[in-house]
């Protein structure tokens, strides 16, 4: 096995092993932004579309690197304002009582 | 310097964000250290990697920004199960698109070594599988297709025969990476494969299924990441792929069925229910506004117990307004959510905070269950299978050991319903037929608004 696959599946499973541990902690009220957030950050296959998009590697990779672009661009965008959008209605009790929760 | 150190902070920054997400009070801070994070990643990327054109990449960031935008400021909230597929078919296209552009590249030129090859042919699959999939949800929830399980003879025999020539393709393409038709044959069969796994899934079961595409949506991305030796995508995509497979394994216990059975069972398929049949259901009380605004109106402990049903007559508003009327009348009003209550994960959570519902008062299953019993009233709106007492006691029922709420052991029991239809899962409920259970039939939002009318004149009389 080459190191390079090795390194990759290092990261790979530690980044797995973490993420279990901060996604159990997240309370089921928040399952819809969690869901929400995690595709935003999944949109990071921006960052190989543009490569793809603008590293000269010809026609056909260029246009499928552009719409791949879009398609990134729309989940990460959108992902991060979607969940901003969810998580700014989150209130807990009706702050007029003056008592600070 | 290279791209590296960007994205050393890109995935701390996305570590951060979901740590955030433990706690509704620093879950946004969580969320905009996320943005950042990604801003971080995309500039380093620009500047550090070697682009020759940018006008493409211009131009499709400010065309995905502006559909992104839209998408999320002026999408209802009664839709966000929709949207949330929507994404996960982008992402999963996204991937996808970016393994054949990175095939066609290097096939041309470098070549391909196996490891980078089946990296790339992961890529391709899973992208595909969850671009078509992820579609075929978004066309079920939203009523282009529909939303009961098709089904047809050896269906699962074909769809695991198709699963397995793929990885058959991949492995003849990983041999030999100049098998362009072969490569390409196994991005045919993912879309295939994403049709086809999704439409014998029943509308009840979407939960599991669109945590499940947001696992894949999260795989192809991490094999994007091997395939590239980008390890910002390998982290980003195991921390996507962990978080939705960790929420598939949550809602199928909420529905105390396994995996297999989800993706396999074709669950309306289990209990088919002889329609107009003479069953049970001729026994339910059926009341008026005026009895049920009755109870309400003396209750001093309600339960509401909301499900898909407030989703689609959205009726979330309604049902908070009518929690004031009562809580002016001296009332408690708690809200009891089911883990698999509405279409996806956390659905009713976020249309209750949506219409000024405090989140002290949503409950989870756990943690109410055994209130019900000292409660007045619960009010059931638009739940079905969440309520069915028939769960708990009746070994022959298709939902026989899923955990559901107590909701029979309060006092009284109002039931909003459209009609005296079965369920999604098409199973006879049970509570309906209670004696001390008052069905109230019609679109809910609208006899909420009767209730709160009635309970409100009550209150000054």
């Amino acid at each position: 096995m080459s190191n390079e696959l090795l390194f990759g599946l290092y990261i790979f499973v530690l980044a797995g092993f973490l993420g279990h541990y901060v996604i159990e902690k997240v309370p089921p009220l928040l399952h819809t932004p969690l869901m929400a957030g995690t595709n935003a950050i999944s949109g990071i296959s921006l960052v190989g579309s543009l490569v793809s998009a603008g590293g000269g590697y010809g026609k056909l990779s260029m246009m499928l690197g552009f719409i791949a672009v879009i398609c990134a661009t729309i989940n990460t965008v959108g992902g991060f304002l979607i969940t901003d959008r969810m998580l700014r209605m989150f209130k807990k009790k009706t702050p007029a009582k003056g008592v600070k929760a | 310097m290279s791209s590296l150190l960007p994205y050393l902070i890109a995935s701390v920054c996305f570590i951060l964000a979901l740590q955030g997400l433990s706690s509704p009070t620093h879950a946004r801070r969580g969320n905009l250290i996320g943005a950042f994070g990604m801003l971080v990643a995309v500039v380093g990327t620009l500047v550090f990697t070697h682009i020759l054109t940018f006008t493409w990449i211009a131009i499709g960031l400010m065309i995905g920004s502006a559909i992104g935008a839209a998408m999320s400021i002026w999408i209802p909230m009664t839709k966000m199960p929709e949207r949330i597929a929507l994404s996960h078919s982008f992402g999963g296209l996204a991937a996808a698109l970016v393994g054949v552009s990175e095939y066609h590249h290097r096939i041309g030129g470098e070549g391909i070594d196996r490891f980078t090859m089946t990296a790339l042919g992961l890529e391709v699959f899973l992208g595909f599988l969850t671009f078509t999939g992820s579609l075929m949800a978004f066309g079920k929830l939203q009523g282009l297709i529909t939303g009961a399980p098709v089904t047809w003879k050896g269906q699962n025999a074909i769809n695991i025969t198709m699963f397995f020539s793929a990885l058959a393709l991949l492995v003849v393409v990983v041999v030999d990476p100049h098998q362009s038709a072969v490569f390409y044959a196994t991005g045919v069969i993912g879309l295939i494969v994403g049709v086809l796994a999704v439409l014998p899934i029943g509308g009840a079961d979407m939960p599991v299924v669109i945590s499940l595409l947001n696992s894949y949506a999260g795989l192809a991305s991490a094999s994007t990441g091997f395939a590239l030796g980008n390890p910002v995508l390998i982290i980003a995509g195991a921390l996507d792929g962990t978080s939705g497979f960790l929420l598939s394994l949550k809602m199928s216990q909420a529905m105390n069925r396994s995996f297999a059975n989800v993706l396999f069972g074709a669950f309306g398929q289990v209990a088919p229910t002889p329609e107009g049949g003479p069953g049970p259901v001729a026994n339910y009380n059926l009341a008026t506004v005026e009895d049920a605004v009755g109870v309400l109106s003396a209750a001093q402990s309600v339960i509401v117990v909301p499900g898909y049903g407030m989703a689609v007559s959205q009726a979330q508003h309604a049902v908070r307004e009518l929690a004031q009327a009562l809580e002016a009348n001296g009332a408690t009003v708690k809200y009891a959510i089911h883990p698999v209550a509405g279409r996806m994960p956390g659905h009713m959570n976020v249309l209750l905070a949506e219409a000024n519902v405090p989140y002290d008062q949503l409950y989870d299953l756990d943690d109410i269950n055994d209130e019900f019993a000292r409660t007045d009233v619960s009010l059931v709106v638009g739940a079905n299978d969440v309520v069915n007492p028939a769960a708990k006691t009746n070994p022959a029922s298709p939902i026989y050991g899923m955990p559901v709420f107590n909701t029979e052991e309060s006092r009284a029991v109002i039931v909003l319903k459209r009609s005296m239809n079965t369920g999604f899962a098409g199973i006879e409920n049970d509570l309906f037929i209670r004696p001390n259970t008052m069905m109230v039939l019609g679109d809910a939002k609208k006899t909420l608004r009767e209730f709160i009318a009635g309970v409100k004149e009550e209150a000054a009389a």
